[in-house]
């Protein structure tokens, strides 16, 4: 699959498109109304989703996010997903879901069900970036997961929301039974690894650097955009 | 809560006073002023568990509320929580030594898998400010540490946590273990954690999902009274 630099290169317009990272956080982002099929995902995967439909030319995709900060609140995501189909059921022939359960514990299976729609398979977007089976055979209580948008974005989504800006003496009562940060990294960008690396001192956690890439992102999606496309035909 | 700027002498304050002044520095997290509020009350002759009651459970009681109707924060629960502790840490083996009334026993930890103890340190401290003992056996349990916990500490409660939809289910195995074992009958099994409700605690067999700290308290206070009426009827 084709890297962010890639598609940028490759298609010189996206980089007009690329959202902008506050939107993405905290109201979303906007389907362009273009596509026979709409992808509803979380604002964390845009970028992603966007590079993979650019790069591999899955035009008929179209992409609607929620808002990125729902990580915070899993306990909205059902709902806010059950609204979002049922406003763009009207307007697509096929709708997606690319959430993983995001500790819905079950509440967003029951959506998709419910709807008749299908989601991405996991725990958690950490876990289909790794891969599914990989991560839950890892078994690693103790890590602290960061993906590329949760390390550009780890002041909103971490520090604070937990109050470490204003009380970093906090930080153990949150993680001292944490040993490792983990950054995912869907690219290859120097400088989110210092980012990463930073985010892990400023935890007092070891650091590592796993490479994983799309991950069963880009399988998934390309399943779905295959799927449908022959569907169309 | 005060937010005026003059500085407060809390030896000048009069016993009421002091008290609603000690609420209000335990709602703003204030270590230093906690400890100093229950060393001029100790000097006043105050018994150490009325200023535990009084004072301290009072103050963390408005807390708690102010969590629970989103006035307040994670963060600021902390930081009132470690001033608690802080005032609790003088009183304790004061409370020892002058023989406080004991409601009842409880052993609490996290469940396997899961490293979050945020919440059942909460709960541990404000079931002992009640007047509970606890004993605390910390994260990542297994059904074997809490069944060796109980007998040992010949408890009347278990409190089982979790924070991830993942690990939750593991108190099913828990309570599944102790009917096994026919023992399930002879304690009182209370569990909470973020991402629980009621229909889940009712679902694996448990006595009560508590939403929060003072729930859990006075779910507990309630049926050891009921235990205590059963066994005198």
């Amino acid at each position: 699959m084709a890297t962010m630099d890639e598609v940028v290169s490759k298609f010189p317009g996206t980089a007009n498109a690329t959202p902008v990272e506050e939107d993405l956080r905290n109201s979303g982002l906007s389907g362009s109304g273009q596509g026979s099929v709409l992808l509803i995902a979380c604002g964390a995967l845009a970028h992603e989703i966007l590079a993979l439909r650019d790069a591999n030319c899955w035009t008929h995709l179209d992409l609607r996010c929620l808002p990125a900060l729902l990580h915070n609140h899993p306990e909205k995501i059902a709902g806010a997903v059950r609204e979002a189909v049922l406003a763009a059921r009207a307007d697509y022939a096929q709708i997606f879901v690319v959430y993983a359960d995001c500790g819905t514990g079950g509440a967003l299976d029951r959506v998709c069900a419910d709807l008749g729609v299908a989601r991405i398979a996991g725990p958690h977007c950490y876990a289909f970036f790794d891969g599914v089976d990989r991560f839950i055979a890892r078994d690693e209580i103790d890590a602290f997961y960061l993906t590329d948008f949760l390390t550009r974005q780890f002041d909103a989504f971490v520090i604070r929301p937990l109050g470490l800006d204003r009380h970093p003496e906090l930080r153990d009562a949150y993680f001292g039974h944490y040993r490792t940060l983990v950054y995912l990294a869907q690219t290859d960008d120097p400088s989110l690894d210092i980012k990463a690396r930073e985010a892990a001192e400023r935890l007092g956690l070891s650091f590592e650097r796993r490479a994983t890439g799309y991950g069963e992102l880009a399988s998934q999606l390309g399943d779905w955009a295959a799927a449908s496309a022959a569907n169309a035909d | 809560m005060s937010d005026d700027g003059d500085d407060i002498i809390l030896s000048e304050l009069d016993d009421a006073e002091l008290v609603e002044q000690m609420m209000d520095d335990l709602y703003d997290g204030l270590k230093e002023e906690i400890e100093e509020g229950v060393n001029i009350l100790l000097g006043r002759g105050w018994a150490p568990y009325r200023i535990l009651t009084e004072a301290l459970v009072g103050g963390m009681t408005i807390v708690g509320k102010d969590f629970r109707d989103g006035i307040l924060f994670v963060p600021e629960v902390l930081l009132a929580a470690g001033a608690m502790k802080a005032g609790m840490s003088i009183l304790k083996p004061l409370l020892a030594e002058t023989g406080a009334p004991t409601i009842g026993r409880m052993v609490i930890g996290t469940v396997k898998g899961d490293i979050h103890d945020i919440g059942q340190n909460l709960v541990t401290m404000m079931m002992e400010g009640a007047g509970f003992e606890v004993k605390n056996i910390g994260i990542n349990n297994p059904v074997e540490s809490y069944i060796e916990a109980i007998h040992e500490f010949d408890a009347d409660i278990l409190g089982m946590s979790a924070l991830l939809t993942t690990t939750m289910p593991y108190m099913k195995v828990v309570i599944d273990t102790m009917k096994e074992q026919g023992i399930r009958d002879d304690f009182i099994v209370l569990v909470g954690g973020a991402p629980l409700n009621e229909e889940f605690g009712r679902a694996i067999g448990a006595d009560a999902y508590c939403r929060d700290a003072a729930v859990a308290v006075e779910t507990a206070k309630e049926f050891i009274a009921r235990k205590h009426n059963q066994a005198s009827a």
